[in-house]
């Protein structure tokens, strides 16, 4: 629509890289910039906030150790017990609560304004996440079964041995190609989707009333505007969400690393 | 969505798929430093927080549980005290009852012992002084007659043998008198 008339240029991907803060770090190509600043903010905000909120429990707790122990036991409980199983759950409660905050924080980050960046609409730090979940629970499996894990993994049970040829390469496609692909992806799409859509309808807002001529493009900016805001509630609830299904996954990753022979 | 036509669209250097190394390495090791922090101190800290509340509240149960069982356990030997006041309260007025019916007859017998008892003595003293007055009566009958005799036959009879013999005679007749009218 816009495009048609010459004057607007639509935002693209790179617009969500901002440049280096660094400059003279650029010629090393680190790229240190608001995205890995706000990975750092958030290690720090989430250990200043359980930590803080912990310091001193209370068997009757205040507001933020409430909130902080009904974030602790959504991921405890919700998580781990629920999808692990009660009785291997205890030792990835902290990786599950360390996944889950770490991506909910970032992703929210994209709702904060100023920051309004979600740090996961960045490949490099969803492709390191899936890596360290990838990397666990191929461990796990091995610690618990041994190299027989990758049969177990590969071989489903109760299927005739004819289909075999078939499912095995499906398996190992589905289980040690694809998993660690779409977990990372499905968070850096869904965060740079919903990121592409708050740049877009800015800058779009920006163009219809400040450069466009006459009160309807005017009248249709603040349209839009009003629509980005109902979009931003909708980024909300996909953020946390993204965030819950992160975790949930590497929960169920985990669980059938250590039940593959219970299938 | 085609990726191909979308990463075209991003132009050149800006595939969205192309990570940057540095920042898988910035969020890597940031996030074992997170999940180093997480396992040393939050985590634990949680932990120790629920199992205490764990504890404070089982422990809080266990204690009412006790208090629960003390106080049924007053409640039964307050009833059974209840109960045996009550069968105790039940013997005594038994006792009572019949203590006082056995006060009772033994009053009304010593009552008609002791009625008894008087009319027998009255009777004995009725007796004793009818006896005393007829002995009186006998010794002042004869000398009044014997007076009165004298007076009216004068001296005829001074003979002390006669006049006895009279007297003795009188009596004899008075005294068959009176038995014969007592046989009546």
């Amino acid at each position: 629509m816009a495009s048609s008339e010459g004057g607007f240029i639509p935002p693209t991907v790179s617009d969500a890289h901002l440049p280096d803060i660094f400059p003279w770090f650029a010629e090393y190509g680190t790229g240190v910039g608001k995205q890995m600043i706000m990975i750092v903010l958030s290690i720090i905000l989430i250990t200043w906030f359980f930590t803080a909120a912990i310091k001193n429990p209370k068997l009757v707790p205040g507001k933020m150790q409430y909130l902080a122990e009904s974030g602790y036991a959504f991921v405890r409980n919700g998580i781990g017990r629920d999808i692990i199983g009660e009785k291997n759950f205890r030792p990835w409660v902290p990786l599950l609560f360390a996944t889950f905050f770490f991506v909910l924080l970032n992703n929210l980050f994209g709702a904060i304004p100023f920051l309004q960046l979600p740090s996961f609409s960045h490949a490099g730090s969803a492709y390191a996440m899936a890596i360290i979940i990838y990397g666990t629970w191929i461990g796990v499996g091995l610690k618990n079964h041994g190299l027989r894990y990758f049969k177990l993994a590969v071989v489903p049970s109760g299927v005739p041995g004819w289909i075999m040829p078939l499912m095995i390469p499906l398996e190992i496609i589905s289980n040690f190609i694809v998993r660690p692909l779409t977990h990372s992806l499905r968070l850096m799409a869904t965060m740079l989707a919903g990121h592409i859509i708050v740049m877009l309808a800015a800058s779009g807002a920006r163009y219809l009333i400040t450069v466009q001529e006459g009160l309807a493009y005017s009248g249709l900016g603040v349209g839009v505007i009003i629509g980005s805001v109902a979009m931003y509630f909708l980024e909300l609830l996909i953020m946390a969400l993204q965030a819950f299904v992160f975790a949930l996954l590497t929960a169920i990753y985990i669980q059938g690393a250590i039940d593959a022979d219970a299938h | 969505m085609n990726s191909t036509d979308f990463i075209l669209a991003a132009g050149e250097g800006a595939n969205p798929l192309l990570p940057n190394p540095w920042e898988i390495l910035v969020t890597g090791v940031g996030f074992a430093v997170l999940l180093f922090i997480v396992i040393k101190v939050i985590a634990p800290k949680f932990e120790q927080a629920y199992e205490d509340r764990v504890t404070a509240i089982e422990g809080g149960l266990e204690k009412a549980e006790a208090a629960q069982k003390e106080a049924e356990e007053t409640l039964a030997q307050y009833k059974a005290q209840l109960l045996e006041a009550r069968t105790e309260a039940n013997r005594i007025r038994e006792e009572a009852r019949s203590e006082g019916a056995q006060i009772l007859a033994d009053l009304k017998t010593k009552a008609t012992d002791e009625a008894t008892r008087i009319a027998e003595q009255a009777q004995r003293q009725i007796e004793a002084e009818r006896t005393s007055a007829l002995a009186s009566l006998r010794t002042d009958v004869g000398s009044l007659a014997t007076e009165l005799a004298s007076k009216i036959v004068d001296e005829a009879l001074a003979d002390d043998a006669r006049s006895q013999r009279v007297v003795d005679q009188f009596l004899a007749d008075l005294e068959n008198q009176q038995n014969a009218g007592a046989s009546n």
